[in-house]
């Protein structure tokens, strides 16, 4: 027990936490923690705006796996942090957000940089608290990042107003914690999971769609057994990409709006879907009446309220992906599966023959392709980098054109599609893991909605490589206004953008361009071999569509094909 | 019961009594899309635990999943659906009824058969309270209705499960 500062009992919790680096962006409200922080060894990252910190905790938190903290002020910087916080929240990314706020005695009296940030992200986090007595600091902080991390993971907001954190309280360290309405079921049930085997067994044609769940409980070389062990050919949705590896006999590809063609159609055709951590999302099933219609659906999440909200459930299993896993492979281990799987000749014949009817496919031109730039890019790095992705046409060709084959590598917004989001992220992954080689997949839309960053990667030296697409478009809504509304190219042109190499420059990075096919592959190798912050300028054909795709609302077998 | 046909359900959610926790729940709710028909909020036996009483309106499918998001909710500490399961359930209302001198006979006896009171009388109305599960609260205020209600307040409903009748059998 010690007396020490609000900023000095937060800082210490946070170190007990195994906090190392936060990002952040300093204001009146926080000025005491800042004062603080710079006298521990916690790194901080100093962004170019409070969406960027989020973001980058964001991108810390899926390429490490552990929970990623920032730090901003109050009113603006606390509201420029929703996005960021709703991107975290739609794909279940453990992330701390700290908002200062106006001392207590202000609070409800429209003081100067006041809002209620925590009713403003109540419906957009796992959960959020105002501290109110520096007795509770150090255990909701604790809290924040047990529920962050535990369970179907989240992001936490801790609201700090501005007076706790000069005044002095006491410290009392390694104090457990214990939330007597929050025990998430991370045993799944062995009678389900018994019936599940049942069901493998009988099954002809099976198969398994992997999610965000099986990358977030670690679960890949467990799927990768289970898979294995009863022959089943592997999906995976965009935020289950790189959880299978693409160079397996079994894999299908992605799944959903622009899936595969042999995804989509082996969804439509399996007697038994074997659903991993996913969700469901509505780009993934399509028309949900027409999704799976002839297979019997095994649904293991953790999270139950995933559960038959979207999609009828034969077998639900309510627990934790890697162990529900580890107990079907342990159970798998004393069945005879060989008549099982004579059963299924015929299914995987079919694969085959789907597989090599539409593969994924482009045609070259004079102009360069951008799934060519992508497809460059994934041979010039073996496909060891870890990718970032914006929203859009360019996080569609990475998910299709960069063949990812280790969990944690691909980072991308998938539930809440959120533009701007690539680069923060980038940043952050770049600082949790310094010897990877990180590229932030991008257009030129997107790139420009958080463009400041380069600044943080240029002041922290890390560095990033961004590989912009640029079609001086908005490319996906261009794309849906071609196929759906008669080519009314409504307000997607993006006639003005700035001169990116230039851009690149003034930022103190790096600038490349590449305008004709012939000098894709040279300017990657440069650029990929630099040292620093780099932005690399594709000017790519501009009415280039991501295909396989499928209209909204249509059954997810029915492709636009190229 | 039909999967698909919309019933009302009447919902006991204790959670954590504090501030917030109401606007999470009813945030929840607006924010998905359900139904709150009612809502009645106080504390429990335990100082540190409140009782929601909440009416929900919904078919099974959207039964469930507001069961498991209300659930999910880190300050809700237990979700009681009644359906099913024996429950007594009552609602208070106060009402206003216009009493002209000629009414106030009939309205006099109305109070007696359905053992309600008269909790205020004025120049012109009288206010009554009364007590009992909807069929009797929709009885009452239909034979009130024509001598004319100024105003209504109502608890909404308020459950409580059964307890099991005798011992071990």
């Amino acid at each position: 027990m010690r007396e020490l500062t609000g900023a000095e009992i937060l800082l210490e919790t946070l170190k007990e936490e195994g906090v190392d680096t936060i990002f952040g962006y300093p204001g009146a409200a926080v000025i005491d923690i800042y004062d603080r922080l710079v006298k521990t060894d916690i790194k901080h990252v100093l962004t170019r705006h409070e969406q960027g910190a989020v973001h980058a905790a964001d991108g810390y938190a899926r390429a490490s796996g552990k929970v990623g903290v920032c730090l901003v002020t109050s009113g603006p910087g606390a509201t420029n942090t929703v996005t960021g916080i709703a991107t975290a929240y739609s794909d279940s990314i453990p992330i701390v957000v700290l908002t200062g706020q106006v001392p207590r005695t202000l609070i409800g009296n429209d003081a100067f940089q006041e809002v209620d940030i925590v009713g403003i992200t109540r419906p957009c986090t796992k959960h959020n608290y105002l501290v109110m007595d520096i007795a509770d600091l150090s255990r909701v902080i604790k809290e924040a990042f047990h529920l962050a991390k535990s369970g179907r993971p989240g992001p936490v907001l801790v609201d700090l107003p501005k007076d706790l954190m000069s005044m002095k309280g006491t410290y009392d360290p390694g104090r457990d914690i214990t939330l007597r309405s929050y025990q998430p079921t991370y045993n799944p049930h062995p009678k389900q999971l018994a019936k599940v085997v049942s069901l493998i067994k009988r099954a002809k044609r099976p198969m398994i769609m992997a999610g965000g769940g099986v990358v977030l409980s670690k679960a890949s070389d467990e799927l990768r057994k289970f898979a294995g062990k009863i022959v089943a050919p592997v999906t995976a949705t965009l935020m289950g990409l790189g959880c299978f590896p693409p160079q397996d006999q079994l894999w299908l590809g992605m799944v959903g709006m622009h899936g595969t063609y042999r995804a989509n159609m082996s969804t439509g055709a399996c007697d038994l879907l074997i659903a991993i951590g996913v969700r469901f999302d509505d780009r993934v099933t399509g028309k949900t009446d027409a999704f799976a219609s002839q297979a019997k659906i095994v649904h293991i999440d953790i999270d139950p309220t995933s559960i038959r909200k979207n999609v009828p459930v034969t077998i639900p299993v309510v627990g934790d992906c890697r162990l529900a896993l580890q107990v079907l492979n342990d159970l798998l281990e004393r069945e005879d599966l060989n008549g099982a799987l004579k059963l299924r000749e015929l299914w995987l014949e079919k694969i085959e023959e789907w597989k090599s009817t539409q593969p994924l496919a482009y045609e070259q031109g004079e102009k360069i392709k951008p799934q060519y730039v992508i497809e460059t890019l994934y041979r010039l790095t073996g496909g060891r980098a870890v990718v970032a992705t914006e929203v859009g046409q360019n996080q569609m060709w990475a998910a299709q054109y960069y063949h990812v084959d280790r969990p944690n590598t691909f980072i991308s917004s998938g539930g809440l599609g959120c533009m701007g989001f690539g680069l923060p992220a980038a940043i952050g992954a770049q600082v949790a893991r310094p010897d990877s080689m990180v590229v932030d997949i991008a257009g030129d839309g997107s790139i420009q909605m958080n463009i400041q960053e380069m600044a943080t990667a240029v002041q922290y030296k890390l560095p990033i490589k961004v590989v912009i697409l640029n079609n001086r478009y908005l490319g996906m809504v261009r794309q849906w206004q071609e196929l759906f509304f008669d080519r009314c190219y409504a307000c997607t042109q993006m006639d003005h953008a700035p001169d990116f190499v230039k851009l690149a420059e003034a930022y103190g990075a790096v600038g490349l361009r590449a305008t004709k096919p012939e000098e894709v592959e040279r300017v990657l190798k440069e650029g990929l071999a630099l040292d620093g912050p780099v932005l690399m300028d594709f000017q790519v054909e501009p009415e280039e569509n991501v295909y396989p795709m499928v209209p909204a609302g249509a059954p997810i077998t029915e492709m636009l094909l190229v | 019961m039909d999967e698909t046909s919309s019933e009302k359900h009447i919902l006991s959610i204790l959670v954590e009594n504090q501030p917030g926790v109401l606007s999470r729940v009813a945030g929840l709710f607006s924010g998905r899309g359900f139904n709150i028909e009612s809502l009645s909020v106080a504390e429990t036996t335990d100082p540190l635990v409140s009782r929601m009483t909440l009416m929900t309106l919904g078919d099974m499918g959207a039964l469930e999943q507001i069961k498991k998001q209300l659930n999910k909710l880190i300050n809700v500490l237990k979700v009681i659906d009644f359906a099913g399961a024996g429950f007594v359930q009552r609602e208070m209302i106060l009402v206003k009824v216009r009493a002209r001198p000629e009414n106030r006979a009939e309205i006099l006896r109305m109070v007696d058969i359905f053992r309600c009171r008269i909790v205020d009388v004025g120049t012109n109305y009288y206010t009554v309270e009364l007590t009992g599960d909807e069929g009797k609260i929709g009885a009452f205020l239909s034979l009130l209705k024509p001598m004319g209600i100024k105003e209504i307040a109502r608890s909404g409903p308020l459950a409580l499960a059964r307890e099991k009748n005798g011992g071990p059998v």
